[in-house]
């Protein structure tokens, strides 16, 4: 029953946003200069190798954490495929990590990000090769390290879960944009390196808000039905 | 309790549609792209960049990349509801609890 609500909500809000013309949120291929796409594909290679290897131990720990990554992994490819119209006049899409964070950790998620944003940029045209690195640590390394820190951080001392799950998530999908914005301004400083953040910041962020508390909700919601079905590997996972 | 958990989340979903609804029903706007924007302000920032690479593959049209992002959200959509299923359905049998969607 569950499933079937949510698959068709799903499916609607896909339907109606089949007529708005698609693009990228991340940055598009080829408009980050060379330095700065070879800069951030060397800074998220650490995080990326970590995560492959923490996703072994965790899997060698419980069998049945494959498969909650599996659904976090399954939940970035949903969310990050939804591109939702947001207050400012203009559509972008949640981010659809914080639940591999909270459940996970940072580097974890790191590769879950990496196979969502490979997916786009090559079949999708939207983000892309050269700019992967950017992407992923905006997305996949810095999101995740937010939601994390932010879930733990509620939960020590002693907010609601669902608080909390709304919060990291929230915070993490804001944050992806604002570092976006960063590395946009960072590349293309013009007159001053301020004013560009800000102004990059003004067409990521702002749109953004309204999305992070969709992506909110939405985390709050899967939260809820593994808080009640799958209490004992969370518990394992010290995420209770 | 079962039933509290699945009340909240309908709230919970209703209240997600509802984010999407609203500016497009209250807001006049071109709804485009928030990247689209960004490659404005990076003209003006450095109007002499030229990106130096393009993609590898790009959907030669917006149906065949509406497509695309159909699939992708149906391979997420089907593994999440595949997964949440066995979760759901595994604990009703352990707990031996009549069915009580």
């Amino acid at each position: 029953m569950k499933r079937n609500e949510k698959i068709f909500v799903l499916t609607c809000m896909a339907a109606g946003l089949l007529g708005v013309h698609a693009s990228a949120m991340h940055i598009m291929e080829g408009y980050l200069p060379k330095g700065w796409a070879a800069f951030w594909i060397v800074v998220c290679l650490p995080f990326v190798a970590i995560g492959f290897r923490r996703i072994s131990k965790y899997v060698q720990q419980n069998p049945k954490n494959l498969t909650l990554l599996a659904l976090c992994g399954a939940f970035a490819f949903v969310l990050s495929a939804l591109k939702i119209p947001s207050v400012t006049g203009s559509c972008s899409h949640p981010t659809g990590v914080g639940l591999g964070a909270i459940l996970f950790g940072p580097t974890t998620t790191a590769v879950l990000g990496l196979i969502v944003l490979l997916f786009q940029a090559l079949l999708l045209a939207h983000g892309g090769l050269t700019t992967l690195g950017a992407n992923v640590f905006s997305m996949a390394i810095v999101g995740p390290i937010c939601s994390w820190i932010v879930y733990h951080g509620l939960k020590k001392i002693g907010c609601p879960k669902a608080g909390a799950v709304f919060c990291a998530a929230f915070a993490g999908d804001l944050l992806t944009y604002i570092t976006t914005s960063i590395e946009l301004g960072l590349a293309y400083p013009g007159a001053s390196l301020a004013g560009a953040i800000l102004k990059f910041m003004g067409i990521f962020a702002v749109t953004q808000v309204p999305l992070a508390i969709a992506e909110g909700l939405l985390t709050v919601v899967v939260f809820n039905v593994l808080e009640k079905y799958s209490n004992r590997e969370l518990t394992q996972l010290d995420v209770l | 309790m079962k039933k509290i958990i699945w009340k909240k989340n309908v709230i919970l979903l209703l209240l997600v549609v509802a984010i999407a609804v609203i500016p497009l029903i209250f807001i006049p706007g071109e709804y485009g792209g928030s990247d689209d924007q960004a490659t404005d302000v990076i003209a003006e920032q450095a109007p002499e960049y030229e990106p130096w690479f393009a993609s590898l593959y790009e959907p030669p049209s917006g149906e065949v990349e509406s497509l695309l992002f159909c699939v992708q959200t149906a391979i997420g959509a089907g593994i999440a509801g595949f997964i949440l299923g066995r979760l759901t359905a595994k604990k009703q049998s352990d707990t031996e609890e009549p069915n009580d969607k």
